[in-house]
């Protein structure tokens, strides 16, 4: 049994660092998509968006290339930094990180165009600059659909499996995630640990699932006009 | 001069074209923009505000510079210091009544407290009659509140001139007409001027010192003097 709890400490750790890190990427890159006015905006999107419909050892394998000790990446981190993303449980934050990045964006992005650009007219005119008006209107009236799309980014970052097996391996109490752990459990033949961590894993992410539900922005829409 | 304005911008929107050739100069403190919906009020109004760019021209208001394509003088609308109401009002939803009017008195990256107390503030809440919904948020408001939250938001910086978008046509006629001798007084007393949209006969006949005529984006007829009331 403390292997699992290992297991579930190290897969909330990994899925943690990857919402944080899209809750950064995405509002940043959903903000751009939404007001910027730019050609090829919808190959931008249609690009981000990839990571959701492709099969995950895909995702994975283009990860391999990428940050691999050969890749292009990979190597230039080796070289200057002496860091190797590779069977490391940072490269697992950032297999979850590709994965789960399409709902931060997508969240973001949708939560942005339904912000009316007037709003953010009304306070140019008062003199607040553009900055401040991010953090004082944009994101207020935004942040609960980025909050939706955050929370389902994380409970698709603890569930990921096939980019993260790619990049990370599977080494217990390093880079041994749960869904991969149970993975492992049912080929050795042991139905009690794999139990145990089905049963975590499934609870996790249903409180995860509510907690989402209650935040979906219709439910505050009555509220918002 | 009061309001010195020349914009030209060509709109075009998939395949239809909107040339918006405006030029007026007018000494009128309540100047009118009048014209059927369509002629290019609210752009202009936007323009001289600096959120919309036009392609070239001049925006000098009460004698100050703000936008002039020749010399290259283009002020970002926080720079402009005009007041701006716009037709729908444009309140801040997540805001309470008294957050809305001191936002602009706030630089920084957080809005004003729901307790923010500031004399300007108080001056526009008493003003206006909203002590008893300071508190409220915009959707719990009626029309005529809306209007005069939008309208304190506006002045409460002590802006160089009022633009109106439009302000009494979300009202009924009886409520519009109150408000509309409100504006008048306020404006005689404050002495700030004021450029005004409408497509409304009233509004000419009750506050107008001076019309611009707008047609299809262009000014038909140059402003003349109205006497005075």
């Amino acid at each position: 049994m403390e292997a699992a709890w290992i297991a579930l400490a190290l897969t909330l750790k990994v899925a943690g660092w990857a919402t944080a890190l899209n809750l950064v990427l995405g509002v940043a890159v959903g903000y751009a998509i939404a007001r910027g006015r730019f050609p090829g905006r919808d190959v931008v999107d249609a690009v981000l968006t990839l990571p959701m419909v492709m099969p995950p050892t895909v995702l994975g394998y283009y990860l391999l290339v990428l940050l691999g000790s050969h890749g292009a990446f990979g190597a230039w981190l080796i070289e200057h930094f002496g860091i190797r993303l590779i069977f490391t449980w940072q490269g697992a934050v950032i297999a979850a990180m590709v994965v789960a990045f399409p709902l931060v964006f997508k969240a973001a992005r949708a939560a942005f165009e339904t912000v009316d650009p007037q709003l953010e007219d009304a306070a140019r005119t008062v003199g607040v600059h553009e900055v401040a008006i991010f953090f004082r209107v944009t994101l207020p009236l935004a942040w609960r659909g980025i909050l939706a799309g955050l929370l389902l980014s994380f409970a698709r970052a603890l569930g990921e499996f096939g980019a993260t097996l790619m990049v990370a391996g599977s080494i217990p109490g390093r880079t041994q995630t749960m869904s991969i752990a149970v993975y492992e459990a049912v080929q050795a033949g042991q139905d009690d640990a794999a139990n145990f961590l089905v049963a975590v894993t499934s609870i996790v992410c249903v409180a995860v699932l509510l907690a989402a539900g209650r935040l979906v922005p219709g439910r505050v829409a009555a509220r918002g006009s | 001069m009061i309001w010195d304005v020349e914009l030209h911008r060509a709109l075009v929107h998939e395949r239809t074209r909107f040339d918006l050739e405006v030029r007026f100069a007018s000494d009128a403190e309540r100047l009118v923009l009048h014209g059927a919906s369509g002629a290019g009020k609210t752009q202009t109004l936007k323009m001289i505000a600096g959120i919309a760019r036009p392609d070239r021209g001049r925006v000098v208001v009460a004698d100050r510079a703000l936008y002039d394509s020749a010399s290259r003088i283009s002020l970002s609308a926080q720079e402009r210091r005009l007041g701006y109401v716009f037709q729908d009002y444009a309140l801040f939803p997540h805001l309470t009544v008294r957050q809305n009017i001191a936002f602009g008195l706030r630089r920084g990256w957080l809005n004003p407290a729901r307790s923010f107390a500031d004399a300007a503030v108080e001056r526009w809440i008493a003003t206006f009659h909203l002590g008893a919904v300071a508190g409220h948020y915009p959707h719990q408001l009626s029309g005529g509140q809306r209007q005069r939250t939008a309208l304190a938001r506006a002045l409460v910086n002590g802006p160089d001139a009022l633009l109106l978008d439009e302000p009494f046509a979300a009202l009924d006629k009886a409520l519009a007409r109150r408000l509309r001798g409100e504006l008048k007084e306020l404006q005689a007393q404050l002495r700030v001027p004021m450029l005004l949209i409408t497509h409304d006969d009233d509004d000419l006949r009750d506050l107008a010192h001076g019309v611009v005529e707008l047609q299809g984006g262009r000014v038909v007829a140059a402003p003349a003097a109205v006497e005075a009331t």
